[in-house]
């Protein structure tokens, strides 16, 4: 009985976060879609979640090209086949890497970030004021959260692809000797723009699901000082779960017939 | 419930609830009387503060109705609860101040998102109620640079800034010295002077609880056991009242 009670209890706390999560992403887009955005705050939020993570995304995705023009040039010197090197590392970064390593570092970032202030503001009873006074916590708080995510997943992606292949065209030129024409060239023959916006479509889903995750997990705290680390420590864990997982759903969407 | 022909603001009619396994309220009622400070009393961990949150339409009962202003919160949907909020202030144990946000922007929140004050009126609203709490100097001061009373005023700033009908006050005096907890009691008497409106008061503080109350209820074991005007709750002949006012270890409420 006791497994049962388990599985059951499990069953149950499965659906009823999957429930939340789901109500508050629709309360949010609700809000988003009524055009109810407090215009101020989301810029302020820009700021915050986006402009100061560029530094770690450019340091995580120059190293990321480089590392993939190491190996890649290594091989292809090897095999004769210099001329593909660009291609690997542009193919890579825009379709997968840039993408989805960028948004897991924004979930290390700034999906904790926002678990940590709403769990502040929960056990501070601040959430709570706000809707004694009729403000609805969702569009004060999530929605210029989400729309800053939406605005700046895109753009530090498109700064991490650019870096990304930056990075792997000096490695291709200093440790291969594959000039940066040849580099540039491969480049421009693997990729294409719908490649580069099939990239970007992904970060407006990963960008929902930081800070989805992130605002939930914030509102539901419970417990006081511990509730907030356990909820900024679980809204890391599961938005780097779900960006892993969608991003296999959304390639196999987008890529898989190509 | 007493209260003879005064006329009614809120009331909790037969409300039960329970966090779980535990009934916090069984069967509650109580009338607010219009334009009267009620404050209500009991042990700790009695339940007050969830009337509060009940009154302010936070929580729900599983049970019974909650009207407030002549709506009654239990059938209606959050965004028209929203709507009777508007009408209702309710001041936190700790201010709940935005600890983002100056004193000042604090205490603008609820015009600048609900009203469409221009920014000058917003601001001299928000100066007159500073000032009426005696903080006028602090409007650009961030929460956590103030005092326990201090933090505690601006809550009432906050909580009067938009002029409610019902103002509700948890705990208005926990945790403060007697001196601060005297200048507390006195705001609150001279903010009803001012401004008007029904006051729900929280405490513990009986001297304080006698120097503002027109009405006092007290709360034990789930239900309002006593409902009178202050004086005939001093003379209370209920041994639960007697012995929750004298403090005695001795008598019916179980230590």
């Amino acid at each position: 009985m006791k497994v049962l009670d388990r599985v059951g209890q499990a069953t149950n706390g499965f659906f009823d976060y999957a429930g939340g999560l789901a109500l508050l992403t629709g309360e949010s887009l609700g809000f988003l879609f009524r055009l109810r955005v407090r215009v101020e705050e989301t810029v302020a939020q820009c700021a915050l979640l986006g402009v100061q993570s560029l530094i770690i995304v450019l340091l995580t995705s120059l190293f990321t090209g480089m590392v993939i023009s190491l190996e890649s040039s290594q091989q292809a010197v090897a095999y004769g086949f210099s001329s593909f090197v660009g291609g690997a590392v542009a193919y890579g970064a825009v379709r997968e890497l840039g993408p989805m390593l960028t948004a897991v570092v924004v979930a290390g970032r700034v999906g904790a970030a926002i678990a940590a202030e709403l769990g502040s503001m929960v056990v501070t009873e601040q959430i709570e004021a706000l809707r004694s006074m009729g403000l609805e916590p969702a569009r004060f708080l999530v929605v210029p959260r989400l729309v800053a995510l939406l605005i700046m997943l895109p753009l530090l992606t498109i700064f991490a692809d650019v870096v990304s292949i930056l990075g792997g065209a000096w490695i291709a030129q200093t440790y291969a000797h594959i000039p940066y024409a040849d580099f540039m060239s491969s480049v421009r023959q693997a990729i294409d723009f719908s490649d580069i916006l099939k990239g970007l479509l992904k970060t407006f889903v990963f960008a929902t699901i930081i800070a989805m995750v992130g605002a939930y997990q914030g509102l539901s705290t419970r417990g006081g000082a511990a509730g907030v680390g356990k909820a900024t420590t679980f809204s890391v864990v599961l938005a780097i779960i779900l960006i892993f997982m969608s991003n296999f759903v959304l390639s196999f969407l987008l890529f898989g017939s190509s | 419930m007493s209260g003879g022909a005064a006329k009614i603001v809120a009331r909790l009619d037969n409300a039960t609830l329970a966090f779980g396994e535990r009934i916090v309220l069984k069967d509650c009622s109580l009338d607010i009387v219009d334009g009267a400070i009620t404050c209500i009393i009991g042990l700790s961990g009695a339940g007050k503060s969830t009337i509060l949150r009940l009154l302010d339409g936070l929580i729900l009962p599983q049970s019974g109705h909650v009207y407030v202003l002549g709506n009654d919160l239990c059938h209606m949907k959050e965004e028209r609860i929203n709507e009777v909020r508007r009408k209702i202030s309710l001041s936190f144990q700790f201010a709940a101040l935005l600890d983002s946000l100056t004193v000042g922007e604090n205490v603008a929140l609820p015009l600048r998102e609900r009203t469409h004050l221009s920014r000058a009126e917003i601001q001299s609203t928000v100066t007159d109620a500073l000032d009426s709490v005696g903080l006028a100097h602090a409007y650009d001061d961030l929460p956590n640079e103030l005092s326990g009373g201090m933090l505690k005023r601006a809550g009432f700033a906050r909580a009067i800034v938009t002029r409610p009908e019902l103002i509700l006050y948890d705990e208005p005096t926990t945790g403060l010295d007697p001196i601060v907890t005297n200048l507390i009691t006195e705001t609150i008497l001279k903010l009803r002077a001012k401004f008007g409106g029904t006051a729900v008061v929280i405490s513990h503080d009986l001297p304080s609880i006698f120097a503002m109350s027109d009405y006092i209820a007290m709360l034990f074991e789930g239900a309002i056991i006593a409902y009178d005007t202050a004086e005939r709750i001093r003379n209370s002949s209920n041994p639960i009242v007697q012995q929750f006012l004298q403090g005695s270890e001795t008598g019916p409420i179980p230590i």
